[in-house]
This record gives structure tokens, sequence and C-alpha cells, in this order.
């Protein structure tokens, strides 16, 4: 006999007989602590059926809520009952009804037994903790809480704010220094003992009765002052959320628990039929000397973690709308837009697929509807191509096509008539890759065949849109990355601009540009401009475009054929 | 709001007077017992294998309003067990489609439960519903201090006519309905309520591709702890106080939620289309049946190539359509 549980119940108390029934057969007396907010009747009929079992004792009934010192003092009733009943036990481990043992019990007694001297209870100074709820650490030991953090919390608050405000100060007893940790320990009978022996015991309980939260700092700061070898670590694993509950292990979590090698769980959901099965119906393994290795569990919640507080990126559902700079991540991966390249190059959007290996769809957010590659009706997710339905949510649209095809990269064209609603939200996303060529729009007026005051005005309608979308694309709080050219500047040198554009959607494909796309033939166009320009309208987005000369053969990075019609 | 709130209080109450007891069975429900309130009318033949799957999640007692039922419905009902039975032959739209009389059964039955209001055809699915019974669900929602639980209606199609495959009673009706469509959802805020709106999938995509804003809700919040001064607003898809509609999080984070899958689009759907517009009691006007009978004499293919086949929730958490939260 060398290892004796103090357990505290406050519910499931089947849960907790099997449990403890399981500790007695492996040769460990159990304490029990019943919470006093049992019903007496309810406790009776627990007391008697356990009364059979000579290894069971119940220590005196204390009520325990949550943060406050009736659990300290359950504990200590109950570790000093077991130091008083039962002299062979060296070490008390400290569990709850929830608690349920992982591995057979004689494995923890020959573990503690290769460790005599050794305590097992987390002990940290209050600077090395960031696990602490309500951001108190060590202000815990030195305000006061006569409120109730679950039922008062606005008067809990209120009344810290004050203290701090007064710069109220409670003294901390000289000799200690305040640690906490998890409140889940297995400790020496002489720690133990002499924590409960102190001369100076009742002093300190006087203290740590308005500290918040004693049972994560009542042992732990106690140990620090009496044990000679403290291994700052709990033997119990348990895991906690961000907001500081305790997560809960259901049937699923078997082989993940199986392979934790840790000797307790907590906390076990009453309901979990088959982990009571499998962990208490005494697994006949072998002798494994493993020290405990929680660091996968700790990876599931840490993920379960970071999915609640940061979520997935890009996706917008039922349970995460994030407001309008919170996303995380505005869409769910980079992208290529495009604007002003189709107009010049007959041929781009074949060019870039072919290129590049990317989704190259057409003007996703024409006035006729959505342009998606292949010209299909519904796009992937049953996205409709259809104008009323893309316009009704242009953003979603966006951010749907986006998260829908996680893992290809997207290439739209998007100009000046097309609905401009989305404009925003891809300059503030910084997976956006826009290139744009400014005045490219007016490529197509100048080959289409329509009268030229219609021209007229539908060249100073595309500029106006074009002026305003390139001026919130160089603005500051623009996150998206921007290449703009403007259409003079660009035709001095495609191949050049292309390539850098190609290199960063596919930067594994680092060659030179094989083939070039077929570029429209703009002689003429410099006089098409001077037109508008005659008719006062002054066409400034394309740049300096000179009227007479026409680049016939743009310059090229690489020397290989190219067509140039 | 509070007036709003009392409002429909106080018209749950009138309309309760409608409701006759044809099987009570409330005594049986014991303290922590998870409820289902539904609906129902003329729905025998989907109810077996609703029951069944509802009390495979773990659902302890039923609660069913039979509104005029002439299929056997309500003698079906009434030799379940655990089923209790009202009915009524009163105006299902006079009853603010059928909530006016979930409040007041909600009001008197559901207070300190857990309460989980679903039409015959919605089937919830949540994260680890195949290893966790619907009790580890409300005990954690309980322990995180949560009081409602977001469930979109997520609607289930069949490949090719709907009358291809005809469904029989006992069926699983996702054998037949066994496809979704995946990402083509829009969210809006609803500053009124605070809840979401949700619109889209393939009833957007097929019925109401020029009239997208018509387009019908598929936001749902049907896992509530009642306490008896809650209401739900419209259907299942506000309730007042308007915290309870709060289901999302809008700080990046993602809160769990699940969807209801629906089995609307059987063989049994053309043949009902027909029928509620003749009663004309649904929301608009029945704007939204209307749409459908014109459509479905075309007999339409809601199956797409993009259309996704169901396999578990997991697919559903990887698509992001549900989502484990910080449950894990």
């Amino acid at each position: 006999m060398s290892v004796g549980i103090a357990m505290l119940v406050h519910r499931d108390l089947e849960r907790a007989e099997q449990v403890a029934r399981h500790w007695t057969a492996g040769g460990c007396p159990v304490v029990l602590h019943v919470d006093s907010n049992v019903p007496r009747a309810q406790f009776q009929a627990f007391h008697d059926t356990l009364a059979d079992d000579p290894l069971v004792r119940f220590c005196e009934r204390h009520r325990c809520e949550w943060g406050t010192w009736g659990i300290v003092a359950a504990s200590q009733s109950a570790s000093a009952m077991m130091l008083d009943s039962f002299a062979g036990v060296h070490h008390v481990y400290l569990a709850s009804g929830s608690c349920l043992p992982l591995r057979p019990v004689r494995e923890l007694v020959a573990y503690l037994a290769a460790r005599p001297r050794t305590d097992f209870i987390e002990s940290a100074t209050t600077s090395d903790v960031s696990w602490t709820v309500g951001g108190l650490d060590i202000e815990r030991f030195t305000l006061r809480f006569p409120f109730s953090w679950k039922k008062n919390r606005r008067l809990f608050d209120r009344y810290v704010q004050l203290q701090r405000r007064l710069r109220v100060r409670r003294r901390i007893p000289e000799e200690l220094v305040p640690h906490m940790g998890s409140q889940w320990w297995c400790l020496t009978r002489q720690t133990l003992s002499a924590i409960l022996q102190d001369p100076e015991r009742s002093r300190y309980e006087r203290y740590f009765r308005r500290v918040w939260i004693p049972d994560e700092s009542y042992y732990q700061t106690l140990a620090r002052r009496y044990s000679s070898n403290i291994e700052s670590r709990s033997l119990t694993l348990s895991k906690f959320d961000h907001q500081g509950k305790p997560h809960v292990f259901y049937d699923d979590h078997l082989q993940l628990l199986r392979r934790s090698d840790c000797f307790v769980a907590r906390k076990i959901w009453p309901g979990a039929g088959r982990l009571y099965e499998a962990f208490l119906t005494g697994r006949a393994g072998a002798m494994t000397p493993a020290e405990p290795m929680p660091g996968k569990i700790d990876r599931v919640f840490a993920r379960a973690a970071e999915r609640r507080t940061r979520g997935r990126p890009g996706l917008y559902m039922h349970s995460r709308m994030p407001r309008p700079g919170r996303e995380h991540g505005v869409t769910a991966g980079p992208y290529s837009v495009f604007q002003g390249f189709v107009d010049l190059f007959a041929d781009f959007e074949r060019w870039l697929a072919k290129g590049t290996k990317a989704r190259v769809h057409g003007h996703l957010f024409a006035p006729e509807g959505a342009a998606f590659s292949g010209r299909e009706a519904v796009f992937t997710g049953g996205l409709c191509a259809g104008a009323m339905q893309r316009d009704y949510a242009p953003q979603s649209f966006l951010t749907n096509l986006i998260w829908n095809t996680r893992g290809e990269r997207q290439c739209f064209q998007f100009g000046p008539a097309d609905n401009q609603g989305i404009a925003g939200l891809m300059a503030r996303d910084p997976n956006a890759q826009i290139s744009v060529i400014s005045g490219a729009w007016a490529v197509p007026l100048f080959r289409s065949n329509r009268n030229f005051a219609d021209l007229r005005k539908e060249a100073a309608r595309l500029q106006k849109i074009e002026r305003r979308h390139l001026a919130l694309l160089r603005a500051a709080e623009t996150k998206a990355r921007v290449r703009i050219w403007t259409l003079a500047e660009f035709i001095e040198a495609p191949m050049e601009h292309l390539q850098q554009i190609t290199d960063e959607i596919c930067p594994e494909r680092r060659k030179g540009l094989a083939e070039a796309p077929t570029m429209n033939d703009l002689a003429g166009f410099g006089q098409f401009l001077q037109n508008l320009k005659n008719q006062g309208m002054h066409p400034h987005l394309m740049g300096d475009f000179p009227t007479k000369t026409v680049p016939v053969n743009p310059p090229t990075a690489v020397r290989k054929p190219y067509l140039v019609r | 709001m509070r007036v709003r709130r009392r409002r429909r209080l106080l018209r749950a109450a009138w309309k309760s007077r409608e409701l006759q007891a044809v099987q009570d069975r409330t005594g049986r429900i014991r303290p922590g017992d998870v409820l289902l309130f539904s609906t129902v009318r003329n729905e025998h033949i989907r109810l077996p294998y609703f029951l069944n799957y509802y009390r495979d999640l773990g659902v302890d007692h039923f609660l069913f309003v039979d509104n005029g039922s002439d299929d056997g419905t309500g003698d079906f009902l009434a030799q379940q067990t655990d089923v209790s039975l009202w009915q009524t032959d009163g105006s299902y739209a006079g009853a603010t489609f059928g909530v006016d009389w979930q409040n007041g059964l909600l009001r008197r039955y559901g207070n300190g439960h857990w309460t989980l209001m679903v039409d015959p055809d919605e089937f919830l699915v949540y994260p680890f519903c195949d290893t966790r019974p619907i009790r580890a669900l409300t005990d954690w929602l309980d322990d995180s201090a949560l009081r409602s639980f977001s469930a979109m209606l997520l609607d289930m199609y069949p490949r090719g006519r709907l009358d291809e495959h005809p469904y029989a009673t006992g069926q699983d009706p996702f054998e037949i309905a066994a496809w979704f469509d995946s990402g083509n959802y829009t969210l809006k805020k609803n500053p009124v309520y605070g809840n979401l709106w949700i619109q889209g999938g393939p009833r957007g995509r097929m019925f109401f591709a020029d009239s997208p804003e018509k387009a019908p809700a598929l936001n749902k919040i049907p896992l509530v702890k009642w306490h008896w001064r809650y209401a739900y607003v419209s259907s299942t898809h506000a309730l007042l106080p308007r915290g309870l509609n709060h289901v999302f999080e809008d700080w990046g984070g993602e809160k769990a939620s699940g969807v209801l899958l629906h089995a609307k689009f059987l063989d049994t759907f053309a043949q009902k289309a027909t029928e509620e517009l003749e009663r004309n009691a649904h929301y608009a006007e029945s704007s939204e049946y209307q749409a459908y009978a014109s459509r479905l004499k075309a007999h339409p293919d809601l199956w797409c190539k993009w259309s996704e086949k169901y396999r578990n929730w997991h697919q559903l958490e990887d698509l992001g359509l549900i989502s484990k939260g910080n449950w894990a």
C-alpha cells in the first residue's frame, strides 16, 4: 500500500463509485469528499454502496463552489484523513470524481515508488504563467474577492477595478512566494503533513481564504516552502480551453488517451461509457515504464482553441461571420486579378492558363454575368454565373469562389465596366494580386464599330470609374499586392511585366516565358486618343501615347519566336 | 423588443387554445431530458425514420402538433410511447406558420430543458454526432454557458428527376437525396434581431436565379436551452431575446455549429408543393411554393456536376458548412 487517492466528488456519483472501486481493487485506499451541495439522501445511498469496501473512507463535507476556499478545505480534510487512517501511504494523489485512471494502478504505484521523495505539483511563479483567466495573476494574491466570478461577474469586475484605482493591497505573508498551477497534485506524506501540521497553518489559511481560486495556489505555494524535490507538472492530464474551462473527453478520444501514457485524465464526460469500460476493466498490458506524453492531446486541443479564436481564414458561414477588419484573412487563398490585359491581348486567357496552370476566368463581374473558366453556367460549390445572383451579394460571391477552390489559384479579369462593388474587398485583401494596365479599356472602344459620340461618352464613363479604382488601389490602407502600368508604359516591355506576374503566380516554374500572348493591332490608336481629346474628352490614364508612331515590335525578355500581328 | 417578445408570448397563449391534447405523456419528462418539438401535416410516410433518427441521437421526448392530417399521422404518433401529441384544425398561417402553437408548448413544457425544434424533414447533424449523443453536446453547451446552437438548413436533393426514386416508409431519405450545394450561400446580418440571414443553395440556384432576395432563409437556431420567457419569432430563424441569435462569432473565430439536412426534395415534394399552394398557408402568400410549382412542371434536375455527395459530418466540417468551434 503506497498511494492514497483523495477524491473530490460533486456529481455523477455512479461514475465516482466505479473509479473508487477501481482504485481500491488496485490496492490504493480512497478518501472521498462529497460536496455538501449533494442532497443528503443521494449522499447516503452513495455512502451505503461503498460501505462494503474497507479501503474507502468518507471525510467531512464542505461546500465546494468554483474558485472558493471550499475546495481547498475539502482536499485538506480528505488528505488529513488519508494520512491518519492509512499509515502505509507515502504519496497522496488528489483526483476528482470525473478523473479516469488511464494506466493500470500498479504502474502508477511503481512509478511513484521509484520516486519516493518527489512531489508532483505544477507550481510556477505568477510572472511565469500565461494561462490565467481574467488577466489576474499576482492580483489574485493582493486583492480581495468577496463576489462570485461566476454568479456576480459585474460586481466582481467592478470591485477589482475599484481596488486597483484605490491601490488597495493585501500583504502576502512574508515567508511565502506566491506560486500557481494545476489543482491536481500528488504530494509525498512528508510534504503534505508539513503543510497540514504547520503551526502557522491557521494564519496561512486566513490569508488564502481571501485569495481568488485558492485551489490553484494554496498547495502550490506551500509546497515550495516544504518540499525538497518538486517536479513541477501534474500527473493528471487536464487541458483547459481559452475560457479556462477543462476540455472534456469522449468515447472518440479512446485511442488518443491510450497513446498518451498519462496516468489519470480529467475530465471525462459521464456518458462516455466506452472510455470507462476500456480503462477500468484492467488492461493486462505489460509493465511499460513509459513517461506520460500528453503532446498529441495538447495539439488536438491547441487546434480547437485556434479554431475557436481565429477560425479558418476566408470562411464565412453561419457560425463565423467576422466583421470587416477582424477576418484573419479576407479570403481563403491567393488569387490574381487582371485589369486591361484581355483588352490589350487577343488570347490572354488561354495564354495565361497554359503558362501558369492556374484556373483562368474571364470577367467574373461583368454586367451580363460571371464568365467562368470554360464559360460554365455553374461553378464549384454551385456558384451561379447569373448576374442577378452574383450582384445580390458580390462579396460573398468572391469569398465563396476562393473558398470553394482552395488549393487551386484563381485568376480573373476585371475592368471599369464590371461591378465595382467588389473593389473595396479586393483592395484590403492581402491575398489579392492586382495587375492593372490603366487605360487599356480604350482599346476595345478603338477597335469597335460604334458611333464616335457613343464612344466618347463610354470612354468618359470608364475613365471616371477606373480613376476612382486606381485611387483606391493606391490608398495607404490597401493591402493587396498592386501593380499599375499605364498602357503606354506596358507596351514598351510587355514580356518583362508579364514575366513578373507569372513568376509570382507560380514561383516554381521560374523559366522564361516560351510564348507571348498575341497583342491586338494598335495602329491608329494614338490618333483615336487624339480624336477623343479633340472632342473635349481627355483620356489620360493611358499615359503618353504618341499620335503617330506605333510600337510595331515590342521588345521581349526572351529570344524565342513569338507572334505579333 | 421586449414588447415584441411579450406580444409573441401573448399570441402563443391565445393560439394555444386551438390545441387539443390527443396523447399527453408529458408526465414522463424528467429533469434534464432533451425534448423535440415539431408541427406535422400528413407526414406519416416520413415519421418512422424521423423518430428513430432522433431517438438514436438521444432525444428523450417528442412533442408534436398535428395540423389536420388525414393520412393516419395522428394515430401513428399517438401509439409511440415517447410522444405527446396535440391536434388542431386551426390555420397554420394564422398561427404564424405554427410558431404560436410551438411557443405555447415550449413555454409550458420546455422550461429548463434543451429543446430541439425541427420540421419532420429536417435532420440535425453536428460535429461528432456519430460518436457523441446529443446529451454530450448539450452538456458541453451548458459548460460553455451557451444557450443556443446554430444549424443552417442544408437542402439535399437527388440526382435526376424528383419522381425517379420513390421514397419508402422507414428509408433513410439521404439514400435518395444524397447531394447538396457546398459553397453558394450568401450571408447578411439582420439588424433587427441580430441574426444572420442566409440564402442560396439549390433553391436559390434553380428557383430564384432572377430574384435572389426572395429565396428562402436557411439560417436556423433549432437547439435552445429553453426558458419560459423566450419566444421564436419566425419559424426557427430568429428568437427573442436577441442575445439567443448571436450564434456566430464576429471577431474572427468560429463557434460550434451544425446543419439541418433538409429532405424536402423527394418524390413527395411535387404533391406537397401543389397542396401547400392550395392551402396558401405559407410565408408571403406562398410565393416560395408558387416558384416551385411553376418550375416543377418541367421536372428540373437539381443536380449539377459541382454537387457534393453527402458522406458524414467530417466532410461538412471540411467544406466549412459546420464547425467544431473549440469542441474537441
